[in-house]
């Protein structure tokens, strides 16, 4: 589909693997645009001056803290808000001041914002019957959708005779069956426990790729958007951080916000020493004094202040020193061990009282640990386990 | 959490009660009075209420009432109505805080002062003073009523069902009659049977803005009261008793029930 230099290879349902990545290819046609949108409440600044491309076929997730404005860009798509300032196209069409009920978009609101004088069945049917579909296609739809959010039994209900997690889906089935261009999903799964909302990650995914929609969701949590989506954007007061696959949002941050907001991280301050095409040569005063070397392109020069992101589980721990390496190694005394089934944190205290967390497999079962609380230890990593980030 | 009502309590609830209700049940009682000497007992009889059939003014009367009332509470309905989304949705329009002060304002003008501007008004305009005068009247008065009632209902109104019958491709005014109407429907109308029975029930302004052959009922019970009570009087306020309470009954079973939904469905929010 595309020629892009670095084509993400995602795995998905059923162990299909696809290519997919318009965002590398110049000659793609983004569905939607954000073109230098703004949206301001009164003095508030909600989205500040903001630009995305989306594209079709694409599963877009929104990350960020709550309220840095993530509602409110889909709701500047689905037509609830008019933006202050730019615009936003889709499929080639200005969308501004075009009232939602002509838009090709369905939202699932995170308030679910269910009919309360209305059935499941009619509730589901609400969209369809607004198209003037005919009653047996009406019927066929509603039953598959039905049967998709596994509600078939509760078909009669209201929606006050449902658990929370049920309403979602209720909800979910609504703004699905339309088979809209573009679905936003506000927080879709936030009701549901952890192995439901698992599974319905993966039917949303399965849904996206046989409809051939183009999905755009919102969630809190970042595993969830790592799992569904192409793309992930992280979102600060109003602005897009770093647009990009999840890998790379994970791997490749592009500020300490990023690295901060998605997973665990130590972030170390570092002057940088040296700058060579694919290595920088840092020091850090962390720790009595190391030297750290991080194989990476920077844009810096000797004598900047910059931070070593690493993650804990490219974090090593050992007893002895680890003589096969010079840089990335540093003295500490072990302060806490978090134990989590899978894995254990270790908390490392470096001498002037910096901690850095190490996270380490349970390979075996533990009946004593091979290092323990107040245990003198090194904690290491390898050139190519850390990024270097200047903001 | 139930407690025993202290000797104290269940007196000042009687006492209150009976000063509430003892002239009400005396009147009830004479109704079916034998006699036509209205204080004395004389055994049980339905016979005011045959007499009532045959009295044309009392008919007529009734008539006008429950025609003017009908008319006004439904007119005051729609009108209260939309004045109710008007305040609670358009936030920040110039003037809200005039427009929903002026709203309220009849609910606490004394009804003299209402009924004597009506009059002025109809005269100014030179509007032949009867029956439609009455309703127009009744219909300003009850219009806030109803619109108290039913913004108490609106400010719990989610608006993203709103949002979610437009998203889903439904044009405004159609969403407003297939999904904001079904759902405060018991408060229009509990504000629908408040009107209707505040109507009913008036005097002071009905006989301000009333003219020659548009006489209604509370207006004839009292000039006839003026030449003595009669038991055809009693027999004709027990009927606008009943109707009365039975539109009070109805109307507070609704919002009752509507609340005790609302009350489910939030327990259930809460716990799924
Ligand atoms: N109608 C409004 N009037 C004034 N301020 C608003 C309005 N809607 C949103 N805001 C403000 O805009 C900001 C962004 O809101 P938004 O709902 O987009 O946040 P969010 O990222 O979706 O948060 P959450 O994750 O909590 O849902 C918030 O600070 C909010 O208070
Ligand atoms: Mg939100």
């Amino acid at each position: 589909m595309s020629t892009g230099v670095t084509e993400k290879t995602q795995t998905t349902i059923g162990g299909i693997r696809r290519k997919f990545a318009p965002w590398n290819d110049p000659a793609a046609v983004p569905l939607i645009r954000y073109e230098n949108v703004s949206k301001r409440f009164g003095e508030f600044t909600a989205v500040d001056n903001l630009s995305l491309d989306i594209y079709e076929r694409e599963f877009f997730a929104l990350l960020g803290p709550s309220g840095c404005g993530k509602t409110t860009l889909m709701r500047m798509l689905a037509g609830f808000e008019d933006p202050t300032e730019g615009r936003i196209t889709l499929a080639g069409q200005d969308l501004v001041g075009m009232p939602p009920y002509k838009r090709q978009t369905n939202m699932m609101f995170q308030s679910y914002a269910l009919f309360p004088h209305m059935n499941v069945m009619d509730n589901i049917a609400f969209g369809l019957k607004q198209d003037g579909m005919e009653k047996g296609a009406i019927a066929a739809r509603v039953e598959e959708m039905l049967k998709l959010v596994k509600l078939e039994k509760f078909a009669k209900r209201k929606p006050h005779q449902l658990s929370g997690g049920q309403r979602q889906r209720v909800a979910l089935a609504r703004s699905l069956a339309k088979r809209p261009k573009v679905l936003l999903l506000d927080e879709p799964l936030g009701a549901l426990d952890k192995k439901l909302r698992e599974e319905t990650q993966f039917e949303l995914m399965d849904i996206q790729m046989q409809l051939g929609m183009t999905f755009l969701i919102v969630t809190h949590d970042q595993e969830e958007a790592m799992t569904v989506a192409d793309r992930i954007a992280v979102m600060d007061h109003g602005k897009l951080i770093q647009v990009a696959p999840p890998a790379v949002i994970y791997e490749h941050p592009n500020c300490r916000y990023v690295a901060d907001f998605v997973g665990d991280v130590n972030i170390l301050e570092a002057k940088v020493e040296t700058v060579e095409p694919g290595n920088v040569a840092l020091y850090t005063g962390i720790g009595g004094g190391a030297k750290l070397s991080i194989a990476q392109n920077v844009e810096a020069k000797p004598g900047d202040t910059a931070f070593v992101a690493i993650r804990p589980e490219k974090v090593r721990i050992d007893i002895d020193p680890p003589a096969w390496q010079e840089a990335n190694c540093l003295r500490g005394e072990v302060w806490d061990i978090g134990y989590l089934g899978d894995l254990s944190i270790y908390h490392v205290e470096l001498e002037g009282g910096v901690r850095i967390k190490a996270a380490k497999p349970n390979l075996t079962r533990m009946v004593e640990r091979p290092i323990t609380w107040e245990d003198k230890v090194w904690v290491s990593w390898t050139p190519d386990a850390g990024v270097v980030l200047t903001r | 959490m139930r407690k025993g009502l202290s000797w104290f309590n269940t007196t000042s609830i009687a006492l209150g009660f009976t000063f509430l209700y003892l002239p009400i049940v005396l009147l009830v009682i004479y109704s079916f009075n034998a006699s036509r000497l209205v204080t004395v007992w004389a055994g049980f009889s339905t016979e005011w209420y045959w007499k009532l059939l045959q009295n044309d003014q009392l008919l007529e009367a009734a008539w006008v009432t429950l025609r003017v009332a009908f008319l006004s509470a439904s007119v005051a309905t729609v009108l209260g109505t939309l004045a109710a989304i008007a305040l609670t949705r358009y936030g920040r329009f110039n003037g809200r805080i005039l427009f929903s002060g002026m709203v309220y304002a009849p609910l606490v003008m004394p009804e003299v002062i209402t009924g004597l501007s009506l009059l002025l008004l109809f005269v100014a305009v030179n509007f032949d003073r009867g029956f439609w005068t009455i309703t127009l009247a009744h219909i300003t008065f009850t219009m806030c009523f109803v619109s108290v009632v039913v913004q108490s209902r609106l400010v719990t109104f989610d608006r993203s069902l709103e949002e979610a019958a437009l998203d889903l491709g439904c044009p405004p005014l159609k969403t407003f009659f297939v999904v904001t109407l079904p759902i405060i429907l018991p408060a229009v109308v509990s504000g629908w049977m408040l009107a209707f029975t505040l109507s009913l029930d008036d005097l002071v302004i009905a006989s301000f803005t009333t003219g020659p052959g548009a006489t209604t009922l509370p207006m004839r019970i009292y000039s006839q009261v003026r030449l003595g009570v009669t038991p055809e009087i009693n027999a004709i306020c027990t009927i606008l008793i009943a109707i009365v309470t039975v539109v009070v009954v109805i109307a507070s079973v609704i919002t009752k029930r509507q609340e005790v939904a609302r009350e489910r469905a939030e327990r259930l929010a809460a716990a799924g």
